[in-house]
């Protein structure tokens, strides 16, 4: 019988109390959810991706409802990096006080530059999470994320003007992931967050149209969860770098699973969108399994599969 | 202020043959406006539904759905006695602290419920509401009788002419209603728009759109309005007339 259940786990030199940590774009800024409880349980929060310039994003409807998980065409609604850093940030705080991760995305190079080295100064945010899945303004609306060279170049960018450990968040819709995060840490990343969501669609056929205005979004939920595990094991796997997991993680088995997989920490995106509860019954629960699956360290079990 | 609870179905029953009414037993303390929605989880199904309030006491919620999706298909085969895990208090709903004293309440088909309690606040406060509402034919009105039993004028509208004036609500309301200083409605976005194209006094109007939470977290469901980027789920449904942008 374990008795002893130590959850904390370190990412790059930033000590957590556990690894569950609500994903960008699910969270806010993390108000809405201290209505339903204190978010100090969490190891850490992903904020709202942030841009240089406030943004609406994409038209309505951008929601849609699938089975086992939703698609999503927000397309980064948020209000800039200064209003983040003067509004937002500071709001957070009050009311969290563990480490934040700011997640930052940008249309071109110079947006990521600018935005990361702004974001560097916030003494809260400990870990910078760079979304290269937006498309690139300056190179025909290509996605950062989708070829080693462009990743590897926002990568480069981003670590000449910060000082906190930064992690390039990956898109799965590539044909090889691993080539992608390579190429992330050769650029000198500290670590891999992964997997955004997948490209999805969905058809409201009484109307014969698509149900999202933009046609395509991003589908995330319980049904990518094995897609994105396989893709943090390949990675985890192949870069000597620390993996943030992410990917329809609902449960504590599954951010066990992730863990064994080799990642680090490990995001919940959708599932805060069903359950509002949902990262804090995942801390709650966490012990419990840990002590069912014989495991006394939580950071013992990572990349324990090989 | 929201909050998620358990909520135990009391009745379950069609009024018309796609329109259910359901009445939950639970915690109703977070609904303080009418207008406001709950969002409610069905197995199954990865996002929660939301409705519009229809009626609520110190006990009991009644919400008003119409069979769409599978959502609120699962809704019409469940229960008394089943029980449901819900969200409510959500959205900011409609504020009734304004001088008007002869408002006009206008609903079109499952935008009718959330005026109901609406109603019953008015006449509560001494003002003397006219509701009109809309549909599309005789047998899909509802509450018709409910909202007379609250003693104010009741005017319908249905587009085939079956029963009431025969067109839109804003046909109804030039043929029966006159002297309103006000408008309160609910309904889809053509209706919407209608009124406040045609009937230059203040108002609140209720919109709808496919939500991720419920709750303000997601940005799924933004609108642009006069006063900036709002969420209906939490800084609507209901906006002011002079922020609306259509």
């Amino acid at each position: 019988m374990v008795n002893v259940c130590d959850t904390g786990v370190e990412l790059c030199g930033v000590r957590l109390d556990n690894p569950v940590i609500p994903a960008s774009g699910t969270f806010g800024f993390g108000r809405e959810f201290a209505e339903f409880y204190d978010l100090d349980i969490l190891g850490a929060i992903s904020v709202k991706g942030t841009t240089r310039e406030a943004r609406f994003g994409n038209p309505t409807p951008r929601i849609a409802e699938c089975r086992g998980g939703v698609i999503n065409s927000v397309g980064l609604q948020n209000p800039g990096i200064d209003a983040v850093i003067g509004e937002e940030l500071p709001a957070l705080r009050r009311i969290f006080h563990k480490p934040i991760i700011a997640n930052i995305s940008g249309f071109s190079i110079d947006e990521y530059e600018e935005c990361c080295a702004k974001i560097d100064h916030e003494e809260q945010v400990e870990i910078i999470e760079v979304n290269i899945s937006c498309p690139n303004v300056h190179n025909g609306g290509m996605s950062f994320g989708t070829s080693p060279g462009s990743a590897a170049a926002v990568t480069r960018a981003v670590k000449g003007v910060t000082t906190k450990p930064v992690f390039m968040k990956l898109s799965p819709n590539v044909g090889d992931i691993v080539s992608i995060a390579r190429a992330c840490e050769d650029a000198g990343a500290d670590g891999i967050c992964l997997i955004n969501t997948m490209l999805g669609m969905r058809i409201d056929t009484m109307r014969r149209r698509p149900v999202i205005a933009n046609k395509m979004g991003g589908f995330s939920g319980d049904a990518i969860f094995p897609i994105a595990l396989r893709m943090v094991y390949q990675v985890a796997g192949a870069c000597a770098l620390p993996v943030m997991g992410c990917g329809g993680v609902s449960c504590a088995d599954d951010v066990i699973e992730m863990m064994m997989a080799g990642a680090t920490a490990v995001q919940v995106g959708a599932a805060n969108l069903r359950d509002p509860y949902a990262c804090m019954r995942i801390v709650e629960e966490l012990p419990e399994r840990m002590r069912h699956l014989g495991i006394e360290r939580l950071e013992d079990i990572i990349g324990v599969v090989k | 202020m929201y909050k998620k609870g358990l909520y135990t179905i009391v009745e379950n029953r069609p009024l018309t043959a796609a329109v259910w009414r359901m009445v939950l037993a639970g915690d109703t303390q977070y609904i303080v406006r009418p207008g406001q929605f709950i969002d409610i989880a069905i197995d199954g199904l990865f996002l929660r539904r939301p409705i519009s309030v229809c009626d609520w006491d110190d006990s009991t919620v009644t919400i008003i759905y119409k069979v769409v999706g599978k959502g609120t298909e699962a809704m019409s085969h469940m229960a008394p006695g089943s029980v449901l895990d819900c969200l409510t208090g959500l959205g900011n709903g409609f504020a009734t602290d304004n001088g008007s004293q002869s408002p006009l309440l206008v609903g079109g088909g499952v935008g009718v419920p959330p005026l109901y309690n609406l109603c019953k606040r008015l006449t509560a406060e001494g003002r003397r509401p006219t509701v009109v509402m809309g549909f599309s034919t005789a047998g899909e009105i509802f509450y018709r009788e409910e909202f007379e039993k609250l003693g104010v004028d009741v005017h319908v509208a249905t587009a085939d002419g079956s029963l009431g004036v025969r067109g839109l609500v804003t046909d109804a309301i030039d043929a029966a209603a006159a002297g309103f200083d006000y408008i309160y409605a609910c309904g889809p976005v053509p209706m919407l728009r209608a009124l406040y194209d045609r009937y230059d006094v203040p108002g609140q109007f209720s919109f709808e759109e496919r939500m991720g939470c419920g709750f303000g977290a997601c940005m799924g469901c933004s609108c642009k309005t006069k006063y900036g980027n709002k969420r209906i789920c939490v800084d609507g449904p209901v906006l002011k007339r002079e922020e609306i942008i259509w």
